[in-house]
């Protein structure tokens, strides 16, 4: 196949396989956490509620899109969209088999922590735009939350890096052939986790959005189809940051008898099943409990690891 | 790669320009957000694809966020935006425009009078990792210098900050 024509495969089979596991998580987590709570969940439309996601299109798309006239119209419009384009940029780095990925970038993790601290300005403006004080709360939660933790996300990371000598996702698996980077990296990658949880913004850490306090934080304003992008938003934040977690901790596409890509998705899945069993099973945080948290716990542990491989790296070579 | 350089320094002009121009505090900064972007892509032609990453990641991704926040804290609305037109005279235009087109006239003086290689774009990519090298190598006296000043800004802003407990509360048994 010419190099061009086989780009764009993997780029649209990418992009969809993508979308469509962000819209099927939402059928997906209703369903596990009706199994993990004991009650039942979608189960009426199609074979065990499958068609759910159907449902919840069709009645997303119908509904009224409606502006706010006090809302500040283009920079309102503008917000929901941003956070669905940078985590869908964020899945160009990321290497699904030995060639199959959208750009093989040297800076590959970097590109992620940029797109990941762009992620923030969509909560931030439309909690601003929406002209509301629940909405204003949630976006200044939002930042605040956000800003903090994606300290400690790319300090985590940093232990990766020295073991694997590059930012570039494709070597850092390939430097995992031995032994997955979570067993010498363990503390980066719970910090990792964590961090993960709050840049999607989900319990424990949804404060922006806590209904019993805020309506539903900054997106109290948004309707329709603009509420659906906040919606798959969150989804398609979840299925990056457990694709990060397996390729950056779990190698990635490595793993014996089934193909690469296949090994990838597995080890996407459960890490996702993983995120929503968080969700089952934690209560919400106090607002302060999570700031501090931030600060001053995981900030000084990840700085702890990066001194102490660091450190090991030095004495080993 | 020429073409590119050119059309993000467009767009850094432009974006600049609008920043200046807007009485909306908010639309300003993402214009300016939209100018970083475009330095970052300038950063990018130029060879030095790392340190475009730090431009989104620091300048558009940590510090704005910051400047969203605190003007979103101030809840300015309309009545700043009148007054920010009010400002925006056109006769506070004068005196800036004039010193700008004095520097715009020494540069296309310096571009069509001297042979100077014009080049923008650079075929050499500066990796993150000479990029350490360098700072902790020839520039490790102005990493840990500008460290230092850090740490100040830090220990300031803590001191700032923290809550002095007992003279707020003596403050409150003062009152009667």
């Amino acid at each position: 196949m010419a190099e061009p024509v086989r780009s764009i495969v993997v780029l649209v089979a990418i992009l969809v396989g993508v979308l469509v596991t962000a819209a099927g998580l939402i059928w997906l987590e209703r369903r596990l956490l009706g199994l993990w709570q004991d009650r039942y969940g979608p189960n009426r439309a199609g074979r065990f509620g499958s068609l759910q996601v159907a449902a919840d299109m069709i009645k997303i798309f119908t509904k009224e899109d409606w502006v706010p006239p006090f809302a500040d119209k283009p920079v309102f419009v503008i917000a929901p969209a941003i956070i669905v384009v940078t985590t869908l940029l964020s899945f160009a780095i990321i290497p699904f088999a030995p060639h199959i990925e959208i750009v093989d970038l040297n800076i590959g993790l970097l590109f992620f922590l940029a797109m990941s601290s762009l992620s923030v300005y969509s909560v931030a403006l439309a909690g601003w735009a929406s002209d509301n004080k629940y909405s204003l709360l949630g976006g200044l939660r939002a930042a605040a939350q956000m800003l903090g933790y994606e300290v400690f996300m790319g300090l985590s990371l940093a232990g990766v890096v020295m073991l694997a000598g590059s930012f570039n996702l494709r070597e850092i698996v390939e430097a995992q052939t031995k032994t997955w980077f979570v067993i010498p990296q363990f503390l980066g990658f719970v910090i990792f986790v964590v961090a993960g949880l709050a840049e999607t913004r989900r319990i424990p850490f949804d404060l922006p959005e806590a209904e019993n306090e805020l309506v539903a934080g900054y997106h109290s304003e948004y309707s329709g189809m603009k509420f659906g992008m906040f919606f798959v938003g969150e989804y398609i934040g979840v299925t990056l940051i457990s694709a990060l977690i397996a390729t950056l901790f779990f190698g990635g596409w490595l793993g014996p008898l089934l193909p690469p890509p296949l090994w990838m998705i597995i080890k996407t899945f459960v890490f996702i099943c993983g995120f929503i069993l968080v969700r089952a099973a934690l209560p919400r945080l106090r607002y302060d409990q999570l700031l501090e948290f931030g600060w001053k716990l995981m900030l000084p542990l990840s700085l702890i690891n990066i001194m102490v491989s660091g450190a090991i790296i030095l004495v080993a070579s | 790669m020429n073409s590119v350089f050119y059309i993000s320094t467009a767009v850094a002009i432009l974006a600049t320009l609008m920043v200046v121009t807007r009485s909306n505090v908010v639309h300003a900064l993402l214009y300016l957000i939209v100018s970083f972007f475009a330095v970052a892509l300038i950063f990018f032609t130029l060879g030095a694809p790392y340190v475009a990453a730090l431009e989104v990641i620091i300048y558009a991704g940590a510090i704005m966020v910051l400047f969203v926040f605190v003007i979103m804290m101030l809840n300015l609305g309309t009545s700043s935006n009148i007054q920010e037109s009010d400002w925006l005279k056109h006769r506070v235009w004068i005196g800036p425009s004039l010193l700008a087109g004095f520097l715009v006239l020494e540069l296309i003086y310096l571009i069509i009078f001297t042979s100077a290689q014009l080049s923008p774009t650079s075929s050499v990519e500066i990796s993150p990792k000479q990029v350490g090298i360098a700072l902790f190598g020839p520039y490790a006296v102005g990493v840990e210098l500008a460290s230092m000043l850090l740490l100040a800004g830090l220990v300031s802003a803590y001191h700032l900050g923290a809550r002095r407990s007992q003279v707020l509360s003596s403050r409150i048994e003062d009152k009667p």
